[in-house]
């Protein structure tokens, strides 16, 4: 399939996400939905460096707070209109991803990792100290009620957030299929042999995390619009960090509809916890799932998929 | 006499305080078969990884093809030409068979200059590379599903696939059977006569002598004899190196 029918299709299944949700007419739908939304976003930019390079990323929460961020300030500054935000968001969390790796693309596995969560520090440091976008009490960032033709305003937000994922989504499955994608994935497989293959590996690392990294600023840049108040606490959450390793792992590495599936699957969980049981618990489900997926299906509801159709296919 | 086709010249390399190549002069002609032979430790595989560019040589230079292609990082050597496989397989397992030889199609000769493959061409391309190495019925299994010996057929498509003028075939034969070796001799044989010059780093003597045209020998990171096989193999350095007294 051709990428712009499989865009098209995706267009089409968020034009009816979008219909039943309004079908639905209760905004808690909509407050719940950009969430999960948002973690699709961010568990196939997650999975793009993480999945496909296997460079494991413990810094999302950096990248989204970056995006997030840019449009605190520029709320302050000179507002402006979402969409022009979140190319914002995606250009300083671009260039952040492109700076991280160029520093730590030289480390490999559990080196990597801890060098990520260290940038996610420095910039929650720096955040903190800078008065203009709040510090550490935090910035209000009031949204209007409405917004023409669409309405209530929270619709604006999912609807923005559906339209994320849609190009997210396109893109890495755009990727997969791509010269892109076979380059990314011998990165993942052995890096001294895709040299010898003649794949610039440094390179593609870095289109990678500058890619991974765009998109997570993208997913942060409506943020601070949808809480209302932002503070350092709530943009570097730990749970940006967790969550968008353990979707991609539940759902699946290998392929776009994996972290699709996990992101869908967990935040839904998450948000139904939050409102039935406890928000405390929300973080306990991954855990427990992240566990029980590493020893039952390492490579995810896909991958187990995977092994039953060609174990079907053997007999 | 035209330039050789590589030169390395006064190359040595040293880990820590443990010289592994002392100020090796190397040449190999266009068209040639080389046997690169020495006990294990004596630097081999890195002045292989050295010549690639996987390892960065302290002193001395190399040239390939009437360039010199020191600081150039191992994908732009490739590029160039200079093509290895590993002593140790190493394919890409995530992928399949006919995917492991599109990467170099896709990434070195597309690379170059001039016309770059469709996919039809690349396809076309996979196909004879596998009917090459006696692969065309696994082209769509993965690494795991190969036994040794297709694992190192493997290993030496994905390198041709990426056409070079230059073949290092670390260790391509170690582990297998008799038959086996004859089997990627005769390989090699055949590619050399499409026009690859190839250097074999080689245990297995039987291969070595069969193969080769030349024979270098390194003992503990020195060269110490270079000519035809049945001369060298008869002087009493390499005897004693291999050997003993």
């Amino acid at each position: 399939m051709r990428t712009w029918v499989f865009f098209l299709i995706c267009v089409a299944v968020g034009a009816v996400v979008f219909a039943l949700a309004r079908l639905i007419q209760n905004d808690y739908v909509f407050y719940a939905g950009y969430v999960v939304l948002q973690f699709i976003v961010l568990a196939t930019a997650w999975n793009i460096l993480g999945g496909y390079t296997g460079y494991v990323n413990f810094g999302s929460a950096a990248f989204f707070a970056a995006g997030a961020y840019t449009s605190v300030f520029f709320h302050k500054f000179y507002p402006l209109p979402i969409p022009v935000l979140i190319v914002l968001g995606a250009i300083v969390s671009g260039l952040i991803g492109l700076g991280m790796g160029y520093l730590t693309l030289r480390l490999r596995g559990a080196f990597f990792a801890i060098a990520t969560l260290a940038l996610a520090v420095v910039l929650q440091t720096l955040i903190v100290n800078w008065n203009y976008v709040g510090g550490a009490r935090g910035a209000y960032v009031i949204r209007p009620e409405s917004v023409p033709l669409i309405g209530n305003y929270i619709n604006y937000l999912f609807l923005i957030m559906l339209a994320l994922a849609v190009i997210a989504i396109t893109i890495a499955r755009a990727i997969e299929r791509s010269q892109l994608g076979y380059g990314f994935a011998t990165i993942r497989d052995d890096e001294l042999a895709a040299e010898a293959s003649g794949v610039p590996t440094l390179k593609l690392k870095l289109v990678a995390t500058t890619l991974s990294g765009a998109l997570m600023g993208m997913a942060g840049a409506p943020f601070p619009y949808y809480i209302g108040y932002l503070q350092p606490a709530s943009a570097f959450a730990l749970d940006y960090a967790v969550n968008s390793i353990a979707m991609p792992m539940i759902g699946g590495t290998s392929s776009w509809i994996g972290p699709l599936i996990g992101a869908i699957l967990v935040a839904t969980l998450q948000q139904w916890a939050t409102v039935s049981i406890s928000s405390e618990l929300s973080l306990l489900i991954v855990g427990l799932l992240l566990v029980a997926f590493v020893i039952i299906a390492p490579n995810g509801i896909v991958g187990l998929v995977q092994d039953r159709l060609r174990r079907g296919k053997a007999k | 006499m035209a330039e050789p086709l590589l030169h390395v010249a006064g190359l040595s390399k040293r880990f820590g305080g443990f010289v592994a190549l002392e100020n090796i002069d190397f040449a190999v002609a266009e068209g040639e078969r080389v046997g690169l032979i020495g006990p294990n430790g004596s630097g081999k595989s890195t002045l292989v990884n050295c010549i690639c560019g996987t390892l960065t040589n302290e002193t001395g230079s190399v040239r390939f093809n009437g360039e010199t292609v020191d600081g150039l990082i191992t994908h732009e050597r490739t590029r160039r030409g200079l093509a290895r496989s590993f002593q140790l397989p190493r394919p890409f397992v995530t992928l399949t068979v006919a995917q492991n030889l599109r990467v170099p199609l896709l990434y070195t000769v597309n690379a170059r200059p001039g016309p770059s493959l469709s996919a039809a061409d690349i396809d076309v391309r996979c196909a004879e590379l596998l009917r090459l190495v006696a692969l065309d019925g696994k082209a769509d299994k993965y690494p795991r599903d190969l036994t040794q010996v297709e694992m190192r057929k493997l290993e030496l498509a994905r390198a041709m696939a990426a056409e070079p003028k230059l073949l290092l075939a670390d260790e391509a034969m170690a582990g297998l059977s008799q038959s086996e070796v004859d089997d990627i001799v005769g390989l090699l044989i055949r590619l050399n006569e499409r026009g690859i010059t190839i250097v074999l780093i080689e245990h297995i003597m039987r291969a070595v002598m069969k193969f080769s045209q030349r024979l270098v020998v390194l003992v503990s990171g020195r060269k110490i004899a270079d000519g035809k096989p049945d001369a060298v193999i008869r002087d009493p350095e390499v005897e004693k190196a291999y050997l003993g007294q």
